[in-house]
């Protein structure tokens, strides 16, 4: 009687144990089936229309000869702005934080904010740059508004990588500068930053790879949905690559549809190779000090 | 500070064989590079104020002309058609419908790719699935929205018939499916935290591998794992080009994910998406609605602050 009830226990016991790996297979299973069948449904719908033209046509009326070409100026421009503001802001809060400020209270009061605005879903940072930047300051639906937003929304990532790389640097490099008679600053510029610079790099294109697809802060500040010409300056109005996949998706005719498949495929490019270059970047500055 | 006296100590004595000249310029840029260090690392305190600044002042203006009870209390949306009324409810039970329907694929999904990534995988296997599911997360929302509205919304009316062109359900699964990788990375992170010294204490007294993560691995994660669920419902929250694309425009009073919605989010894109004069009441509308965003998503965020802060870790 004891004898049967510990084996039948010792079975439903194994059961369990089997079901729940299976469940958990699973689940990793179907994370990796949604990636795999968004981009396979990506691919199928949009590698047809990816032709020369695609880059070289201006938005259309017909799906057949709309193209990318404002849009991927725009991103580019967009994009060369916002790393050019939040790359030394980033990287100067992250010097002050890890370098000067020890564990004053600006310091933390600093912290605080960075961890909050890391949290804040991107539509608010559109209210920030329609009131601010559009409005306020007059810089209209710009290229300069779109970027300055998207170097607030992305400054969270960049400091705290930025910060990251700068405290992995040991110390006995700081006191060995210190030792020849260098200053802080000298120190922080010319031992500390060389230091950490692959760190910080791995930083800052994982921040450009979340704005290059951000949408509603940019649908926020007006970025124009349909432009047939490239932006010429920083206060030029603009499109970029999101905006017209959003527009494209969002018109009923199924021409519209696979465009829209193809120009994500050309977003997903541009994030997938600046991954790739954060891993690889990574993965040097990870084996930096263990010599 | 004391690395900073030892600083100005040694520079000091080098500058004894310096002329006096080079000395007083080399403290000047030192104090002129630390006040613009400051003044830089002063834009985020900046940008946290900008926000609450810029949301708050304008839906206080729109508080002026629409009551507050009757923002929150009213049951009926429709802030540009006259007669015009602002009952945010339809909006706010329309992110929780999609918030709450997506959670239920992105916990169970979520947690259980965490313990295969901890618990079974190989230290090979990880090392190929972690960056996977990172791409996974650096997928940008639009393209989940594409996703959702034609590769889930098909497959769904091709089951239910009767199910709108635009639905909750859609856009709550891709919700769901952009909230995994975070969930599953944060849980991953909290269960590798668990000493190993506990799984072998549980081993050696006869449990399986399904006892030992349930009975002892999860429940001594459980803050961190509680924390990825309340920033994953954060995440969902303000998640908009999602919903915009998928859940539809009519902000419905209802439960039925198979019908047409609108969210706070979506309703923000689509008074941004036409003209919106400054200053008019749709505009202000827009803020007042961003606000409520705010605070419900700082509210989840501090949340998982304190569920975090609330147990020891290992």
């Amino acid at each position: 009687m004891n004898a049967n009830l510990s084996a039948g226990q010792s079975s439903t016991r194994k059961v369990k144990d089997r079901l729940f790996q299976a469940l958990c297979i699973g689940a990793i299973i179907f994370s990796l089936g949604a990636l795999a069948g968004l981009l396979l449904d990506v691919v199928i719908s949009g590698l047809p229309s990816l032709s020369w033209h695609f880059f070289t046509n201006f938005a259309s009326r017909f799906p057949e000869k709309a193209g990318i070409k404002a849009a991927i100026y725009g991103t580019l421009w967009m994009m060369s702005l916002t790393a050019s503001f939040c790359i030394p802001i980033g990287i100067a809060t992250a010097i002050y934080l890890e370098e000067y400020a020890g564990d004053s209270r600006l310091a933390r009061i600093i912290k605080l904010n960075i961890a909050n605005l890391a949290g804040v879903p991107s539509i608010v940072y559109g209210f920030l740059g329609l009131a601010i930047f559009v409005r306020m300051l007059q810089f209209d639906r710009s290229v300069l508004s779109g970027a300055l937003t998207m170097a607030l929304l992305v400054m969270p990532i960049v400091i705290v990588s930025a910060q990251e790389a700068i405290r992995a640097v040991p110390l006995s490099l700081r006191e060995g500068s210190y030792a020849l008679g260098a200053t802080r600053w000298q120190t922080t510029r010319r031992v500390v930053l060389p230091a950490a610079v692959s760190g910080i790099a791995t930083g800052v294109i994982l921040a450009l790879s979340r704005a290059i697809g951000e949408t509603a802060p940019l649908i926020m500040i007006g970025a124009l949905t349909f432009i047939a010409f490239v932006p010429d300056g920083p206060m030029a109005p603009f499109t970029a690559l999101p905006i017209q996949i959003f527009n494209w998706i969002s018109r009923p005719q199924a021409g519209f549809h696979d465009i829209a498949a193809a120009a994500v495929l050309v977003l997903l490019l541009f994030i997938f190779i600046m991954n790739a270059a954060a891993s690889i970047l990574r993965h040097r500055y990870d084996r930096r000090w263990q010599d | 500070m004391t690395e900073d006296s030892r600083a100005v100590e040694i520079s000091n004595v080098a500058n004894v064989t310096m002329h006096g000249g080079a000395h007083a310029w080399r403290r000047r840029r030192e104090s002129v590079i630390y006040a613009l260090l400051v003044l830089l690392s002063l834009i985020p305190i900046l940008t946290t104020f900008g926000i609450i600044y810029v949301l708050f002042s304008q839906a206080f203006a729109f508080f002026m002309e629409v009551p507050i009870m009757e923002f929150l209390m009213g049951t009926k949306w429709s802030p540009l058609l006259i007669p015009r009324s602002f009952g945010v409810l339809p909006l706010l039970v329309g992110t929780l419908l999609v918030t709450v329907a997506g959670m239920f694929i992105a916990v169970p999904v979520g947690l259980g790719s965490a313990i295969f990534l901890s618990e079974y995988a190989s230290p090979r296997a990880r090392r190929w699935l972690k960056p996977l599911i990172e791409i996974l997360a650096g997928i940008p929302t639009v393209v989940y929205g594409y996703l959702a509205l034609l590769f889930i919304t098909p497959i769904i009316r091709s089951i239910f018939p009767q199910a709108n062109a635009f639905n909750a359900l859609s856009a709550a699964i891709a919700v769901g499916i952009m909230i995994v990788p975070m969930i599953a990375s944060l849980s991953e992170d909290a269960l590798a935290a668990v000493p190993s010294s506990l799984r072998e204490a549980a081993y050696a007294l006869g449990a399986n591998k399904y006892e030992v993560i349930t009975k002892v691995v999860v429940p001594t994660a459980s803050s961190g794992i509680a924390a990825s669920f309340v920033l994953g419902i954060s995440r969902a929250i303000g998640e908009t080009m999602i919903v915009t694309l998928a859940a539809g425009a009519t902000p419905n009073l209802t439960l039925n994910p198979l019908e047409s919605i609108q969210t706070v989010t979506a309703f923000i894109v689509q008074i941004s998406l036409g003209e919106t004069p400054w200053g008019s009441l749709a505009y202000k509308t827009i803020f007042a609605t961003g606000a409520l965003l705010f605070v419900l998503t700082m509210l989840m965020n501090l949340l998982a602050v304190r569920i975090t802060k609330s147990k020891g870790r290992f």
